[in-house]
């Protein structure tokens, strides 16, 4: 727990990413996993879609060097791969406010310290059209304050208690928290049967 | 007051709440396979740290190990998927886990092994670096799907910090018809509850279809909560779990069986206990399902046509006209006569013995349509085997269907198993993402293994029920 570990904000330039449901295979192909590291993957991030269509949001260029994305519902839905936030972290990333996450990437994101936030559809339509015009503003995340603030407006955004204190804090990478319970772990598995012995 | 299954095992589970308002939740089997965990244990190894409870955890090679029978040996003819195996061999002996490798005769898909040894068990909490961890909660437990970093976490702490989720109770009422199977049960909760409907919610499946499904049926079930948004499903125990757990090697034995029965049988959800949501499913209406579109939510009856995007609901109108403009597919087309390339069967939804069973009653005497590539996935050497027991294998490869290794093979195209192109193929496996079975335009209809074996013989999407007859 550090003070370069505290996300009270994130700010930073936003990138629009329209539509509902984009699992985690869409982020970053099964192909790519290939690896016993994380290094490198910015550079397949939605690597078949960005092959596909020339004008996706993260090839064009007045979206390079943004890091918060703006997207639709049920973002990172699928598979548990920690790839794809480590690969949108890697091609730049810090935050994401969306209409709703997948769970398990919601919570991948969370213990690498990257904020999710969720707000009102009609809210995200609003951002996902005003960072399309003004893609050279900052988007500014607030975790504290649970909203986002954009050219002069701000909207209401969620983020359950738990994880909002983790990020607040500085306390979300979680292995030395739970560390800290020390020999409560082994007393409270020796109290469960199954491995005390039915 | 009435407590359910997941306030009950919650509960025992509980080492301490976090200064974050989070539950610190001790996991009782950690499951690890060579695709999420090599970067956890480097994070342990600088962390300087060791696996807490080696006993606790167990570790198979299942995503990217081939499956054609001349190629699944070592060292892998694929460089990477070698390399990310000795990682796995390397970790799991120096840090005591035990390694169900390809020579033990127990290697598989993790979540088919999971329940076939008996390691999985009512009233754990099971964890995995895999959103298909849901699959254990077939047997009574709580089962979820965590990223490396929380691979990480369980490796050091044999915990995770979480937060409770709500509890949906799914009923599904009444009984199905023939030629209806679990898969198609799952795939029409998704259809009706949504892809993100589950989302903060565990699901506790429940009603008549349940509680009559055997034991294989209910993982299928399980298996696909994650594709409607929980990432927690589970089933009560019941004298269908006591009866697949006795005499599995992980399984309690002798007066311990009996012991653990009596504990089981406590940790179900009590009569009357609260849900924050209940939702309820006539099985009756249920038909074989097939899916035409993106998402696993996307999804009609074999008899019925593609719906037109206008039908949708404002906010899946988007994703609906891109799935069509994805498929190829137009509204108002019917889904049965969709002809197919590839015919798969296999994976943690649907790699079974009784899965085999079904595809095989549906192959004998027939034969795999022309220019249809049909493969047969077992989820585990110990399936295989149970499958060549009974001839199975011989009644595939008579019809035309190639008999492969256990693994996760085409479900998600980490080995060479792979769509190629913009073909098309029927999989029983639970994912039709754009990509998802190895080419990146590649297209996939999700059904059960009779509707898989079906299309494979027919060349093309065909209602099952008329081959049963």
């Amino acid at each position: 727990m550090s003070a370069a570990h505290v996300r009270r904000q994130v700010v930073g330039r936003g990138i629009p990413l329209p539509g509902n449901d984009i699992d985690t295979d869409r982020i970053i192909p099964a192909r790519y996993l290939k690896s016993v590291t994380f290094e490198g993957l910015g550079e397949h991030v939605f690597g078949d879609e960005r092959k596909a269509v020339p004008e996706h949001p993260f090839n064009r260029p007045q979206f390079q060097g943004a890091s918060v994305l703006i997207a639709g519902q049920n973002f990172g839905c699928g598979s548990s791969r920690e790839h794809a936030p480590q690969a949108l972290r890697d091609w730049g990333i810090g935050a994401v406010v969306g209409g709703s996450f997948g769970e398990i990437f919601f919570g991948n994101c969370t213990v690498l310290g990257i904020p999710c936030l969720t707000a009102e559809m009609s809210d995200i339509e609003w951002l996902l059209r005003e960072v399309e015009k003004h893609p050279d503003r900052p988007v500014e995340v607030d975790v504290e304050r649970r909203e986002v603030r954009f050219n002069g407006r701000a909207i209401r955004a969620g983020i359950p208690d738990g994880a909002r204190h983790q990020l607040v804090s500085g306390s979300w990478n979680s292995m030395g928290v739970l560390l800290d319970a020390g020999d409560a772990i082994e007393r409270t598995a020796h109290a469960l049967p199954y491995v005390a012995g039915y | 007051m009435a407590r359910t299954l997941l306030d009950k095992v919650w509960d025992a589970h509980t080492v301490r709440t976090l200064p974050s308002g989070q539950t610190q939740l001790l996991i009782g089997l950690h499951l690890v396979h060579e695709v999420t965990s090599p970067q956890a244990y480097q994070m342990l190894k600088e962390a300087g740290l060791r696996v807490r409870m080696p006993e606790r955890t167990f570790a198979t090679i299942d995503h990217i190990i081939p499956t054609a029978a001349d190629r699944q040996h070592r060292p892998f003819a694929d460089e990477l998927a070698e390399e990310m195996t000795v990682h796995l061999v390397r970790n799991a002996k120096a840090s005591g886990v035990a390694l169900f490798d390809l020579d033990s005769g127990r290697q598989g898909i993790v979540h088919v092994i999971g329940p076939e040894l008996g390691l999985s068990q009512p009233g754990m909490t099971i964890a995995c670096g895999d959103s298909h961890t849901s699959t254990h909660g077939a047997v009574g437990a709580l089962a979820l799907g965590i990223g490396t970093t929380q691979v990480r976490d369980v490796l050091a702490t044999q915990c995770l910090a979480m937060a409770k989720p709500r509890i949906r109770q799914v009923r599904v009422e009444g009984t199905l018809a023939p030629g209806v199977y679990a898969k198609d049960v799952t795939l029409w909760i998704i259809h009706v509850l949504g892809v993100k409907g589950g989302v903060g919610y565990a699901y506790e499946y429940a009603g008549p279809v349940i509680e009559r499904m055997t034991m294989e049926e209910r993982l299928t079930v399980c298996n696909m909560s994650i594709e409607g948004g929980a990432r927690f499903g589970y089933i009560n125990p019941d004298q269908t779990t006591f009866d697949y757990l006795r005499g599995r090697p992980y399984a309690p034995a002798g007066a311990a069986f009996d012991r653990a029965v009596s504990w089981w049988r406590s940790i179900a959800s009590d009569p009357h206990a609260p849900f924050d949501d209940v939702a309820r499913i006539d099985g009756a209406t249920i038909q074989p399902v097939v899916t035409w579109g993106i998402n696993p939510g996307q999804s009609v009856g074999v008899a019925e046509r593609i719906p037109d995007p206008r039908e949708a609901p404002a906010e899946d109108r988007p994703t609906w006209h891109e799935a069509l403009q994805f498929m190829g597919f137009k509204a108002g087309q019917p889904i049965a006569g969709t002809k197919i390339d590839v015919a798969f069967v296999g994976s943690c939804t649907n790699g079974r013995l009784s899965d085999l069973r079904v595809a095989a009653e549906i192959a004998r005497g027939r034969k795999v349509a022309s220019g249809v590539r049909a493969l047969i996935v077992p989820g585990s050497q110990e399936v295989a085997r149970a499958a060549e027991a009974e001839g199975l294998d011989e009644i595939f490869q008579a019809a035309g269907f190639e008999w492969r290794k256990a693994g996760c093979s085409m479900c998600l195209g980490m080995n060479e198993d792979k769509l190629q192109g913009r073909e098309v193929s029927a999989s029983s496996s639970n994912r039709n993402f754009k990509g998802r079975q190895g080419s990146p335009t590649g297209r996939t209809l999700l059904m059960s293994p009779a509707m898989v074996a079906a299309a494979a013989i027919a060349g093309a999407v065909t209602d099952v029920r008329e081959m049963l007859r």
